[in-house]
């Protein structure tokens, strides 16, 4: 599968990175959940500062799930979104709406990251993983936003070319003839993607794996027995 | 009937003379960490008075509790729904401003002064940024300002009260004011329980006890929105939300919480009551008239035998059934009903009781001379300084019945006690007050003595927590440590 040679560095980057993020990824965040659990929180800084936080927080993160989602469809079904786009006028309201997501997402980031460095008290809470995680994720927002306004039709073209290449990765099959075609700046967003990936699991970004579903579906009031109480008593 | 046992509370404030000899002993032992400097889980107010975090009781602004909609108890502050879309950003959460910026002092400026002809100064330090700052409030901001026209004025327990009513509470001569001591009053229906996404709030079953899982909090910050009394506080520094946690660790080794304890007004009782968990939600749903009475009529009574063998059913061991048979609370609350839960009408039952403050007679000053307004040696209750619709905004969700009722017991008791012991009033007229009060001579000893003559132990009667058998042989100690509210198995560090 690795060869040296004049793909040698796409291989790094393509096939090595993914297996070893998703692994660093996957080993990390188990340990740190079962070691450190106190330290999976949201680390909400709300209560700091609320004003600017509503500016910021709310425009990123309905943003960045909406791109995510996007990412997320367009892996899973690939051949719908290709027979959606078909027509002209439906690959433009997805384009749109997907290009509008990402400056949302990324007003949003401004927003946080110019919060972050003017209120005092919200910048002494901010520690230099935050940092890295902003950066990473301006890189990432930047670039993508790049790629769509000069490499248009992305939700196509990510259809039949994005997704082989990671399905290719699921079933342990690698083949990236797919991607080292590809423009350097799409090929700078997959490899921060998987950077950001192998390196969320040390950083705040652990709070996604914590979301709190079962809010949904459970009771209002939670009580909490220890397990023996009843059964010894009537011993 | 699902029996279930409660530690309940009452707080007699009567006795209480704002020393906050209690808020420091609870300072001392559990919020001096950092992150957690702003907190005060249990604290003292000035009422009338804006209190901590400043118009807690305002509900427009906070949005805190549950309110009736279409024959349903809701939280007003989310909802499933709009936990989801909230998520980012509560609409709800107080901030830092609404409760005041911790600081301390730059001591080492006094020690390494230069020397000079002027006296050197500490200068105040944030003890979130560590920079310079103008103190521009602090935890008990409105102490003793009963008549102030910045904070007083403010106090949301207004509401409802005529002009002449307001003057009276504020005109100088006549400044009155009383404390108004709060921790978390573990509630039946506690909406911070409800409102948490991560559900790491929780009630013990044994005791009630209301406790926050430090492992499982995530700090979506939902609890501090929902809890109208705001008595869950945000860690700033942890990233996870902290509350009182009825000191469980003395509690369960049979001494009385820090407050508790230390208290120098001798004003807290402690106790086991026994109640219905199945009538929680009929109860809750009430119209604000009758919340009192229900609330009352979810305690059980431990001597009942039908309630003893549920009890005895449900698990309840029998030295907790005899604890509540002996327990203050259940007095103040059942026999005397004198003791009244504080704003019944945020619906999260609270099982924290005050006995409302007799104030001191309504008189005018004229020259030098000062005339009361009432011939009788104790004045007529509706005469008090504080207007009665004041505490009944407090104490009886806007309805003085019940207050009138508490208030009514007591002056019988002291001019019952009068005629005793100083004998000016003739028995006659004190146990025609004590039967205007509903109340006999033989309850009237009781209350004086549990209320003036009160020991350790009569205050306090703390039921065997029986954790011995509970706790340790069925789970790894450490690891149940980190999940009871405090107590940790790693250091209690900001994550990255």
């Amino acid at each position: 599968m690795i060869s040296t040679g004049p793909f040698f560095l796409d291989q790094i980057f393509f096939i090595v990175f993914p297996y070893v993020a998703v692994i660093i990824f996957l080993l990390v965040s188990i340990r740190r959940y079962r070691t450190e659990a106190f330290t999976f929180s949201s680390l909400s800084s709300q209560f700091l500062e609320n004003q600017h936080h509503f500016w910021g927080l709310v425009p990123f993160h309905f943003g960045i799930i909406t791109v995510l989602a996007g990412h997320l469809i367009a892996f899973l079904i690939p051949r719908e979104v290709l027979a959606w786009n078909s027509h002209p006028l439906r690959l433009y309201i997805l384009e749109g709406s997907a290009f509008v997501a990402a400056l949302l997402t990324m007003v949003g980031l401004v927003s946080i990251i110019t919060r972050r460095l003017t209120d005092p008290k919200v910048k002494k809470v901010t520690s230099w993983a935050d940092w890295i995680v902003f950066a990473s994720f301006v890189i990432q927002i930047l670039s993508g936003l790049y790629v769509a306004v000069f490499h248009s039709w992305g939700s196509s073209w990510f259809a039949s070319l994005a997704t082989p290449y990671l399905w290719s990765l699921v079933t342990l099959n690698p083949d990236i003839k797919f991607v080292t075609a590809m423009p350097w700046m799409v090929k700078l967003h997959i490899v921060s993607a998987w950077l950001m990936i192998a390196f969320a699991p040390f950083t705040r970004l652990v709070h996604i794996l914590v979301v709190p579903n079962p809010y949904l579906w459970r009771k209002p009031q939670v009580v909490r027995w220890y397990a023996a109480w009843k059964s010894l008593r009537k011993v | 009937m699902n029996v279930r046992s409660q530690i309940s509370m009452v707080f007699h404030l009567d006795k209480c003379i704002g020393c906050h000899t209690c808020s420091i002993a609870c300072k001392n032992i559990w919020t001096d960490r950092k992150g957690t400097e702003y907190m005060w889980w249990n604290n003292v107010e000035t009422k009338p008075g804006t209190g901590f975090p400043t118009k807690w009781e305002d509900q427009g602004k906070y949005r805190g509790g549950w309110e009736l909609k279409d024959g349903k108890v809701q939280l007003k502050s989310t909802s499933k729904a709009k936990t989801i879309t909230n998520i980012f950003h509560n609409p709800s959460m107080p901030s830092m401003d609404d409760y005041y910026e911790p600081w301390t002092y730059k001591y080492d400026e006094l020690l390494n002064a230069p020397e000079g002809s002027d006296q050197p100064t500490a200068r105040p330090i944030s003890m979130v940024t560590g920079e310079y700052i103008n103190v521009e409030a602090g935890p008990n901001w409105d102490d003793d300002l009963g008549g102030s026209p910045v904070y007083a004025e403010n106090d949301p327990n207004l509401q409802g009260l005529t002009e002449e009513q307001r003057m009276q509470l504020s005109a100088i001569e006549r400044l009155v004011f009383f404390y108004f001591p709060r921790i978390c009053n573990h509630c039946l229906n506690p909406s911070c329980v409800a409102a948490c996404p991560s559900g790491a709030l929780y009630k013990r079953g044994e005791d009630g006890i209301v406790l926050i899982d430090q492992k499982r909090c995530r700090g979506w910050r939902a609890c501090v929105a929902a809890c109208p009394y705001k008595k869950t506080f945000y860690n700033w520094s942890t990233g996870k939300s902290e509350k009182c946690i009825l000191c469980y660790p003395r509690l369960e080794t049979g001494q009385a919480p820090a407050c508790f304890h230390s208290c120098v007004g001798r004003i807290r009782y402690l106790g086991v009551l026994l109640y219905d968990a199945d009538r929680i939600e009929e109860v809750a749903k009430l119209p604000d008239d009758q919340l009192i009475d229900g609330h009352r009529s979810i305690v059980l009574n431990p001597h009942d035998p039908n309630v003893i063998a549920a009890a005895r059913q449900n698990g309840i061991h029998d030295s907790v059934i005899e604890s509540a048979q002996a327990s203050p609370v259940y007095k103040f609350v059942k026999d005397w009903k004198i003791a009244l839960p504080p704003h019944i009408e945020f619906r999260t039952m609270p099982m924290l009781y005050y006995v409302p403050p007799m104030s001191p007679v309504m008189s005018n000053r004229n020259d030098d001379t000062v005339s009361s307004v009432s011939d009788e040696f104790f004045h007529d209750i509706e005469q008090a300084r504080v207007p009665m619709q004041f505490l009944a905004n407090l104490f009886g969700a806007g309805h003085q019945g019940k207050v009138i009722y508490a208030l009514k017991k007591q002056k019988a008791v002291r001019t019952y006690r009068r005629a005793v012991t100083v004998g000016d009033i003739t028995m006659d007229v004190a146990e025609r007050m004590l039967r205007e009060a509903d109340c006999t001579v033989e309850q009237a000893e009781v209350i004086y003595q549990l209320t003036s003559l009160c020991t350790f132990e009569d205050r306090f009667v703390i039921p065997p927590m029986h954790r011995e058998e509970a706790i340790e042989m069925m789970r790894d100690p450490a690891e149940h440590k980190s999940s009871v509210g405090f107590g940790f198995t790693e250091s209690p560090e900001r994550g990255l």
